[in-house]
C-alpha cells in the first residue's frame, strides 16, 4: 500500500466528489445513488454502471448507512485502501461540520415559541415521511407467509414486548438463514 | 467514561443496522432514548432536522448526540463536544468501513453466498416490522404527547396534528421532496400555534 503521486491525485479527487455528495444530498441513503451515478460513473468514469448497481445491492445487505458503504466501496475500487479512506471522510465531513455547528445552538433555539410551534407541525410531517418510507420498503420486499410472519413478529416484539432491537435483528437473520436452507433442501429433493 | 461509551454504542449501531435511513431509526431510538441521551420528542425533532440538513441520518444523529453528551459531561465545553462527536461518528462509520473493505476484496464470493441471501430473507421483513414500530412510537409523540386519555381525541393538538399528518401523507405519496414536507409542516404548525393563542 503505497501512496504514489497519481494515486494521491485520485484520492483527492475522491475526497472532493464525495464531499460534494455529502454536502448536497438530503435524506441520505438511496437519495445519493443518482448523484453518485452522475459524478462517479458519468463524469469521472472511475467505475462502470454495473459496479454501481452491485454497490447498491451490497450496501443494502451490509450493516451501516448506505452512503458510507457506497463511499468505501467506490473509493476502494478507484484507488485502493487510501481511496476508500478519502471517499468515506469526504462523505461524512459535511454532515459532521453542519450538525456540530447546529448542536451548540439548537438547545437555545428549541425553546423559542415560534420554533416550538413549527416543531409541533414538523413532528406530524416526520410521521408522514416515515409512513411513506415504510410503504416503499414494503412494496420492495417479497410477499410470502414467512415475510408476513416476520413483519408481524418483529412489530409486536418492539411495541408489545419491548424486546431490544439488537436481539430482534439477530434472531431475524438466524430465522431467515434457517428458512432459506430448509426451503433450499426441500427444493433439491424434488 | 462517556467518550468510550459513545464510541461503543455507535459502533454497535453501525454494525447491526441494515438498509440505512428509516430502517436505522428504530434501533437508534431504542439506544439513544433508553439511555436518556435524547427524549422521545427530541428524537423526533432531530429526525426533522436531519431531513432538512444534508448527509445520512445516522451520521447526523451520531454527531449530534456525541457533541451534546461530550460537552454536557465536561461542563459545556466546546472542545469536549467536538471530541464526543468524533468518538460517536467514528464508532458509527468504522464497522461499515471495515466490512465493505473486506467485501470489495472478495466481492464475487459475497454475491453468491447463501449465508448472505439467507440472512437477508429474514432481515428484510424484520426491518419493515421495526419501521412499523417506529411509526407507532413517533405517532405517540405526535398525537399523545401527554399520555393517552379519551379526551385527547377532541384536543386542539390532536386535531391539528391529524390535519398536518393527513396533508403531508398525501404530499409524500406525490413524491414531494422531504425538505418541502418539513417546510410545509413547519408553516402549518406555526399557523395553528398562533391560531390557538388568538382564541
Amino acid at each position: 500500500m503505497k501512496l504514489s503521486k497519481d494515486n494521491l491525485k485520485r484520492c483527492l479527487g475522491l475526497f472532493l466528489v464525495f464531499f460534494k455528495i455529502g454536502a448536497f444530498t438530503f435524506g441520505g441513503g438511496v437519495a445519493m445513488i443518482p448523484f453518485m451515478e452522475r459524478e462517479v460513473v458519468e463524469k469521472k468514469k472511475w467505475i462502470d454502471k454495473d459496479v454501481l448497481l452491485d454497490i447498491v445491492v451490497v450496501s443494502e445487505s451490509t450493516p451501516g448507512p448506505i452512503a458510507i458503504n457506497a463511499a468505501t466501496f467506490i473509493g476502494y475500487k478507484t484507488a485502493g485502501f487510501f481511496g476508500s479512506m478519502f471517499a468515506t471522510l469526504g462523505v461524512v465531513l459535511p454532515s459532521f461540520i453542519i450538525i456540530l455547528g447546529l448542536s451548540f445552538c439548537l438547545e437555545y433555539v428549541w425553546t423559542v415559541p415560534v420554533v416550538q410551534f413549527a416543531l409541533r407541525g414538523i413532528r406530524a410531517g416526520v410521521l408522514a415521511l416515515v409512513v411513506k418510507a415504510l410503504w416503499s420498503l414494503f412494496k420492495k420486499t417479497p410477499k410470502n407467509t414467512f415475510a408476513y410472519i416476520m413483519i408481524i413478529l418483529s412489530f409486536l416484539a418492539v411495541v408489545i414486548f419491548d424486546i431490544k432491537v439488537l436481539i430482534i435483528i439477530i434472531s431475524g437473520a438466524l430465522l431467515g438463514l434457517a428458512v432459506f436452507f430448509i426451503t433450499k433442501k426441500a427444493g433439491e429433493k424434488k | 467514561m462517556i467518550f468510550l461509551e459513545l464510541f461503543l454504542i455507535f459502533l454497535k449501531l453501525g454494525a447491526f443496522t441494515f438498509g440505512g435511513g428509516a430502517a436505522m431509526m428504530p434501533f437508534l431510538e431504542d439506544e439513544v432514548v433508553s439511555r436518556g441521551w435524547l427524549t422521545a420528542e427530541q428524537f423526533v425533532d432531530f429526525v426533522a432536522i436531519s431531513e432538512s440538513t444534508p448527509g445520512p441520518f445516522a451520521v447526523n444523529i451520531a454527531t449530534y448526540v456525541g457533541s451534546q453528551m461530550g460537552s454536557s459531561e465536561m461542563g459545556g465545553s466546546f472542545f469536549w463536544g467536538v471530541v464526543g462527536a468524533v468518538c460517536a461518528t467514528l464508532g458509527l462509520v468504522l464497522p461499515s468501513f471495515v466490512i465493505i473493505l473486506l467485501i470489495a476484496r472478495f466481492y464475487e464470493k459475497f454475491k453468491s453466498s447463501n449465508l448472505v441471501k439467507g440472512a437477508m430473507t429474514g432481515l428484510k421483513p424484520v426491518s419493515i416490522g421495526l419501521i412499523a414500530a417506529a411509526v407507532v412510537s413517533i405517532g405517540q409523540v405526535v398525537f399523545f404527547p401527554q399520555g393517552f386519555d379519551l379526551s385527547v381525541f377532541i384536543s386542539y393538538n390532536f386535531i391539528t396534528s391529524l390535519i398536518i399528518f393527513a396533508g403531508m401523507t398525501v404530499l409524500c405519496f406525490r413524491k414531494i421532496h422531504p425538505i418541502l414536507i418539513v417546510v410545509f409542516s413547519a408553516i402549518l404548525g406555526i399557523g395553528f400555534g398562533y391560531l390557538e393563542k388568538l382564541f
